[in-house]
C-alpha cells in the first residue's frame, strides 16, 4: 500500500447508479493519460468489474509476493483485482456473511502485490455495512484520498446517499465530491431530453451537504453497451461527451497533486 | 450504534467458515467430510447445538400470515422497492384483503419514501412493535421508521443487522395478514440467509427476481437465482424492468439499457425459472416513488400499469391466491 501515491473509494448508498461504471472509467481515464492503475472490487456478492473491462473468464494467480493483478493489455498500466477471478464459474452465488467478507477485503489489502501505483480505485457494493467499514478501515491506515459519491438525481437515490455522506463523516474519511449519473437522456429519434430519473438531485445535495459537485454524466446507451461487451469507451467515442466531467475531475486532480507535489516528495 | 461483529448466539470461530461449511448451525458441524482440517473442526463439534427460541416466536407471529413473498435481486437499482410496493398496492386494492409490506433493507431503506411515509415513527404496543399505515389494509414496517433523521446511517455489521430482522418478524403486530410482501437489498448475504433461515418453518410462497435488461445485472440475478436453489426457496418467476423507453415526445420505443444476449426472458429460460413479464421504464414511476404515491391508481391506463397487472395477475394464478 505504500508503494500506491493515491487511494480513492468509489461509494454510494444506493445500488445500480453507476459506481463500478465510474469506477471502471474514472480507471480507464487515468491509463490513458499514462498513470499506472489499480482497480479493486469490494463488490463481492455482485462484482460488475470484470465483465464491464472484457476480463470475466480471467483467473487471479497467486505467487510467493501475493496474488498477482489481471492486466487490461500487456502495457500493465491497469490492473484489476476481483472476486470474480477467484470464482470457477460465473454464476455461482458468493454466499458469505460478513465475517467472511471481512476477511477477504483483508487479504486483498494485505496479499495483492500491486507494486507501484499512481493510483488505486476502490468499487463497492452499496450501503454501510461489513464491506464499507471493512474496507475503509483498512485504507484509512493507508493516507486514503477520500470517496467519491455516486448518485442518480431521483429522490430514493439521494436519501440514500445522506446516508452514505453520514458514514463517511462518521468514519472520518474525506468526501472528495458527488457525481449525479443518469442525468436526462436524449431521444435517439427526435432528440428530445427527458429527466428520466429527474434531474439536479446531485447537484443540490452537493450544495446543502457542502461537498463539491463534480458534474453530471447524462444516460449514454453507447455507454452501456460499452460495459456490456467489455470496450473501452474513451478509445471508441474519443470525442463523446458523456464522460467529460470525469476528465475534468481529474485533470483537476492531477494540477492539485502536481502543484504539492514538492512538498509531498519531501516527506 | 456500534459496530461490534459478533453477538451473543454465535460461536467464537477462530477463522472464518471456509467455502464448503456444511454451516456452523447445522447438524453435521464439526462432523462432515469437509469440516477435516477445518481451524473451527473442534470448535463445531463441541458447541451443543441449542435450538433458537427466538424461532418459535417467530413461527408463531407468522402463523396468522398466510401467503409470504420474498421481492429479491442480486442487482442494486433495479426495482426492487418500486415492484414491491406496487404489488403491496396492488394487493390491497381488494379491500377484504389484509397486506403487510416488510422493507429489509437496512441500510439503504427506501420503502417509507416510496409509501409516503417519510418521518413516521413505530410504535410500541403491548402486542409489540405496531407498523405503520397506508392505508386500512396496508401496514409496513422499516428501518426507516427507527431513525431520527434522513441523513442517518445505519453503519451495521451482518449480526446487527440479523437481530433486527429477527425483530421485525419476532416482534412487529402484523395481525391477521394474507399478505406479506418482504424487499429485500440486493445480493446474497446476511440480510437474504437471515430471512430464509428465520422463515424456514413458515412457509415462505416464494421470491419474486426482478433485474434490468442488460448482463450487467443478470450476471447477478444469475447468482440470486442460483442462491434461492441452494437454499430451497421457491422462485415465483423473474420481472425485467426498466425495458425499453417511450419518448413522451415522439412517442417512439428506443432501449437505454440493452438486451444484450436477449434479456431476462432468454436467461429464465436458461436458468428454468419463469418469465413474468416486462415493465417499459416511465419517468412517472421514479416521480410517484419520489412523491410516494399510488403509480398504479395515479396512471391507471399507462403502459407500464398495463404490464405491472399483467405481472401481478401471473403471480396469483401461480401461487392461486
Amino acid at each position: 500500500m505504500d508503494k500506491i501515491k493515491h487511494k480513492i473509494l468509489v461509494l454510494s448508498g444506493k445500488g445500480g447508479v453507476g459506481k463500478s461504471t465510474v469506477s471502471t472509467q474514472l480507471a480507464l481515464y487515468l491509463s490513458h493519460i499514462g498513470k499506472k492503475v489499480g482497480l479493486l472490487d469490494v463488490d463481492l456478492c455482485g462484482p460488475s468489474i470484470p465483465k464491464m473491462l472484457g476480463l470475466e473468464n480471467r483467473e487471479v494467480h497467486k505467487y510467493s509476493d501475493g496474488w498477482v493483478p489481471v492486466y487490461k493489455d500487456e502495457t500493465k498500466s491497469l490492473g484489476v483485482i476481483s472476486i470474480q477471478f477467484l470464482l470457477g464459474d460465473k454464476d455461482t452465488p458468493v454466499i458469505w456473511r460478513g465475517p467472511k467478507k471481512d476477511s477477504m477485503i483483508k487479504q486483498f489489502i494485505t496479499d495483492v502485490s500491486w507494486g507501484e501505483l499512481d493510483y488505486l480505485i476502490v468499487d463497492t457494493p452499496p450501503g454501510t455495512s461489513d464491506e464499507h467499514l471493512s474496507i475503509t478501515q483498512e485504507l484509512l491506515k493507508y493516507n486514503v484520498d477520500g470517496a467519491i459519491l455516486v448518485t442518480t438525481p431521483q429522490g430514493v437515490a439521494i436519501s440514500d446517499v445522506r446516508k452514505e455522506i453520514s458514514f463517511c463523516r462518521k468514519l472520518q474519511l474525506p468526501i472528495i465530491g458527488i457525481v449525479e449519473n443518469m442525468s436526462g437522456y436524449v431521444c435517439p429519434h427526435c432528440s428530445e431530453c427527458t429527466n428520466i430519473f429527474s434531474s439536479e438531485g446531485g447537484r443540490l445535495l452537493a450544495e446543502q451537504a457542502q461537498i463539491p459537485f463534480l458534474g453530471k454524466l447524462p444516460i449514454d446507451p453507447y455507454l452501456t453497451a460499452s460495459a456490456e461487451k467489455g470496450i473501452d469507451y474513451f478509445k471508441e467515442y474519443p470525442n463523446s461527451s458523456t464522460l467529460s466531467a470525469l476528465k475534468e475531475f481529474v485533470d483537476n486532480f492531477e494540477l492539485k497533486n502536481k502543484t504539492t507535489t514538492p512538498t509531498t516528495t519531501t516527506e | 450504534m456500534s459496530t461490534e461483529a459478533q453477538t451473543s448466539n454465535d460461536k467464537e470461530l477462530i477463522q472464518p467458515p471456509p467455502e464448503n461449511c456444511p454451516g456452523t448451525q447445522s447438524e453435521n458441524a464439526g462432523k462432515s467430510s469437509q469440516c477435516e482440517g477445518c481451524p473451527n473442526q473442534q470448535i463445531c463439534s463441541t458447541t451443543p447445538k441449542t435450538v433458537d427460541p427466538d424461532l418459535q416466536k417467530i413461527q408463531d407471529r407468522m402463523s396468522t400470515v398466510k401467503h409470504k413473498i420474498l421481492v429479491l435481486s442480486g442487482k442494486g437499482g433495479v426495482g426492487k422497492s418500486t415492484f414491491s410496493s406496487q404489488l403491496s398496492y396492488a394487493l390491497s386494492m381488494n379491500s377484504e384483503k389484509q397486506v403487510g409490506l416488510l422493507d429489509i433493507d437496512i441500510c439503504g431503506p427506501s420503502i417509507p419514501k416510496i409509501m409516503g411515509l417519510e418521518g413516521e415513527q413505530i410504535h410500541m404496543s403491548g402486542e409489540g412493535w405496531d407498523p405503520v399505515f397506508v392505508q386500512d389494509n396496508l401496514a409496513v414496517m422499516s428501518v426507516g421508521f427507527l431513525l431520527e433523521t434522513e441523513e442517518e446511517a445505519v453503519i451495521w455489521r451482518g449480526p446487527k443487522k440479523n437481530g433486527l430482522i429477527k425483530q421485525f418478524l419476532k416482534d412487529v403486530s402484523w395481525g391477521d395478514l394474507d399478505y406479506l410482501v418482504v424487499d429485500t437489498p440486493p445480493g446474497t448475504s446476511d440480510e437474504h440467509l437471515s430471512i430464509v433461515q428465520y422463515l424456514k418453518n413458515s412457509n415462505i410462497d416464494g421470491a419474486v427476481i426482478v433485474t434490468s435488461p442488460q448482463d450487467i445485472s443478470l450476471i447477478d440475478v444469475r447468482k440470486e437465482i442460483n442462491f434461492c436453489k441452494k437454499v430451497n426457496l421457491p422462485i415465483i418467476g423473474v420481472v425485467e424492468n426498466f425495458s425499453g423507453f417511450i419518448c413522451p415526445k415522439c412517442t417512439k420505443e428506443s432501449k437505454i439499457f440493452i438486451p444484450t444476449s436477449g434479456g431476462a426472458e432468454q436467461m429464465s429460460k436458461e436458468m428454468n425459472v419463469d418469465f413474468l413479464g416486462r415493465i417499459p421504464i416511465d419517468p412517472l414511476i421514479a416521480r410517484s416513488c419520489d412523491e410516494g404515491k399510488n403509480y398504479l391508481t395515479a396512471f391507471p391506463n399507462s403502459e407500464s400499469t398495463k404490464q405491472y397487472n399483467i405481472i401481478f395477475q401471473k403471480i396469483k394464478e401461480k401461487l392461486n391466491l
